[in-house]
């Protein structure tokens, strides 16, 4: 079997009889090689959109959720309800110390300030932070340096800026490190200059200064705005959730059922369902794919029962002059699996054409809807693996309808 | 060389059956040349098929080169086709996209003959027949006289024991048909032995020897004075 597939003769057959009659071939082939051409089409789209989702959420902590203080909305142990409830960094510290698969608890505290430079002034967000708060969204910095624990411990008046306000406030080709803004009147040293990311989680901010920095200025004492939550990858972000507004309730005195009292935000599970999605999307992708090549397999195999019917004669002189059945079944299989082949790798190659397209046209700059789409070579190798599969089994019906009739009355057809 | 026995064959018709061969007995030698004569339904292409191997008796015994042919699997048969016989039809039967001498390398191309040398032996029987310069046309490139060369040089290639003919000269005209049997004669000086099925009487009296069917039976066999075709023109 495998002499024959090496044998020169073998496919000088398959040639002649594929290229008597070219545009049946041609047209043979078109299944299949629209199916492989959707299947690389769509997976490599699918992966450019999970590329470019993963790009635009790649520098965040995605198990994350956001909660925040509001007001109380049943009464509990002698305080009424519609009491306002502020988180404090003791919650926080409580939450990291007391809920299981806890990885961060950030606590943020947030203002809008007027910030000045020299006559230049605007109204910003901005933001009391720890040194971790990188660690959960990372920030990519043009210029210098995020906020550290030494910042924190001293309390200094350093900040960090972004990229826009260095634009509104800044000359251009000035120098950003080591100048001075005005935030609240007060004036802080520039340290850093951030990119914004393309998408915002959660309030957006600024100017990210110290917390401790924040807790002075503005004369928060131990409260904060809000806590972000992360849990570790293998917990559920839910379950984080519930048991962390539970302790919260239970630490500030709120009715165990108040659902009112914290609100919240859970990343995590819109995320999930992004990503859900996407996996959705993808196994669709498959489906459809798969489904058309199969089609067109089949598509290829009903062509070449008609080609037996009609070649019915030639195989009838091929068997007076002595091919076995055998023979005679091989040649169909191997037309059969050489045309899906064929069709298949003019399937890829016009895919991986399609795919550059793609590229060229969605694929570029920051903003890019499709980044970097593609299959991999796995895939690729994997599906040639199931079309030769399909095109063997397929073949055999033809083949062994063309071994069916009788030479006798095969050469009789006219 | 050929034994047939008391060879039975019927075709089924509706609910009835055809009786076609009703217990033909016939005896061919290393070097004969016969004719099988007979009106069309007389059994005469039913009795090559069956002596083809293309076909097979309801009974009695085939002995080809002291083998008898009898429940072949078609693995076996289109051995023994490849290996004894070798085939001349009336409509040439050659395979359309291939060329003249691929046409004549096919049965030694299930012989398992290497490219190389197949293509050296159909190129020798080519030039056999006389079409040597035509080795690179297509059956519609080239005339039915010159067609029905190329499927003779077929027939050679693979060297078999018996050339059965199927009304080799019966689509062409005289001239043709006394140029191809003339052809078929050499083949015979040089030793083959041929079975041929014809209508036509004076094909039939090229041949050394005729046996006449009529209704499934042999009416006739006799030993001719072959007509060569020098004597006829």
């Amino acid at each position: 079997m495998f002499r024959f597939l090496l044998d020169r003769d073998t496919w000088q057959e398959v040639y002649d009889s594929l290229s008597k009659n070219q545009l049946r071939t041609i047209i043979t082939m078109i299944g299949v090689w629209w199916g492989v051409l959707l299947l690389i089409g769509l997976l490599g789209s699918a992966r450019g959109m999970e590329n470019s989702f993963n790009r635009l959420f790649g520098d965040f902590a995605t198990n994350s959720v956001f909660i925040w203080g509001q007001s109380t909305s049943k009464p509990f142990k002698g305080f009424q309800e519609g009491r306002r409830v502020r988180l404090s960094l003791s919650d926080a510290k409580k939450v990291e110390e007391n809920i299981q698969g806890i990885d961060f608890v950030v606590p943020r505290n947030q203002n809008q300030s007027t910030v000045m430079r020299n006559f230049l002034s605007g109204s910003f967000n901005v933001a009391g932070d720890y040194p971790l708060l990188d660690d959960v969204q990372k920030k990519k910095l043009l210029f210098g340096r995020f906020i550290n624990q030494n910042d924190i411990e001293k309390s200094k008046k350093v900040a960090v800026i972004s990229e826009d306000i260095f634009k509104q406030l800044f000359e251009k080709k000035e120098e950003p490190i080591g100048a001075f803004i005005q935030i609240n009147g007060m004036n802080f040293t520039v340290i850093g200059v951030f990119e914004e990311s393309n998408i915002q989680m959660g309030p957006g901010s600024d100017i990210h200064i110290p917390f401790t920095t924040f807790q002075q200025i503005y004369n928060q004492g131990d409260k904060i705005g809000w806590i972000m939550v992360t849990g570790k990858p293998e917990y559920n972000i839910k379950q984080i959730e519930l048991d962390t507004k539970l302790l919260l309730r239970n630490l500030n005195n709120i009715h165990p059922k108040d659902a009112r009292a914290f609100g919240s935000f859970n990343l995590g599970e819109n995320f999930d369902k992004f990503t859900g999605f996407l996996t959705g999307m993808q196994f669709l992708t498959w489906f459809v794919g798969i489904a058309t090549l199969i089609a067109g397999v089949f598509a290829i195999g009903n062509i070449l029962l008609i080609t037996v019917k009609e070649r019915t004669k030639e195989i009838g002189v091929r068997r007076a002059l002595g091919a076995t059945p055998f023979e005679i079944k091989r040649q169909i299989v191997a037309e059969a699996v050489f045309l899906t082949l064929i069709a298949g790798i003019f399937g890829i190659i016009t895919g991986g054409w399609i795919l550059i397209l793609l590229d060229h046209f969605y694929g570029q700059g920051d903003d890019a809807t499709l980044v970097n789409a593609s299959v991999s070579i796995t895939i690729v190798f994997v599906a040639l693996l199931i079309l030769v599969a399909l095109g063997t089994l397929i073949g055999l019906i033809p083949a062994f309808k063309a071994t069916s009739v009788k030479p006798i009355e095969a050469l009789r057809e006219e | 060389m050929l034994v047939i026995k008391e060879l039975h064959k019927s075709y089924p018709i509706g609910d009835s059956s055809l009786h076609v061969l009703k217990g033909i007995n016939l005896s061919v030698e290393e070097g004969e040349m016969v004719a099988i004569m007979g009106s069309s339904g007389s059994g005469k292409s039913t009795l090559l098929n069956i002596i083809g191997m293309l076909d097979e008796a309801d009974s009695g015994d085939y002995i080809l080169d002291g083998l008898p042919i009898k429940n072949l699997t078609e693995k076996k048969a289109a051995v023994y086709r490849n290996k004894f016989l070798g085939f001349i039809f009336q409509s040439f039967n050659l395979i359309n996209y291939k060329n003249a001498l691929e046409n004549v390398a096919l049965p030694l191309y299930y012989q398992g003959m290497k490219r190389k040398e197949r293509q050296e032996k159909a190129m020798f029987y080519l030039e056999k027949v006389g079409l040597k310069n035509w080795s690179h046309h297509l059956p519609k490139e080239l005339s039915g006289g010159q067609n029905q060369r190329v499927a003779i040089a077929r027939a050679l290639a693979a060297n078999p024991k018996l050339l059965l003919a199927d009304e080799p000269t019966g689509a062409m005209d005289s001239n043709t048909s006394y140029e191809i049997i003339t052809f078929i004669q050499q083949l015979n000086d040089e030793g083959k032995t041929i079975l041929m099925v014809t209508h036509e009487e004076d094909i039939a009296n090229m041949c050394k020897r005729i046996v006449r069917l009529r209704d499934g039976i042999i009416m006739e066999d006799k030993i001719i004075n072959q007509v060569r075709i020098e004597q006829h023109v």
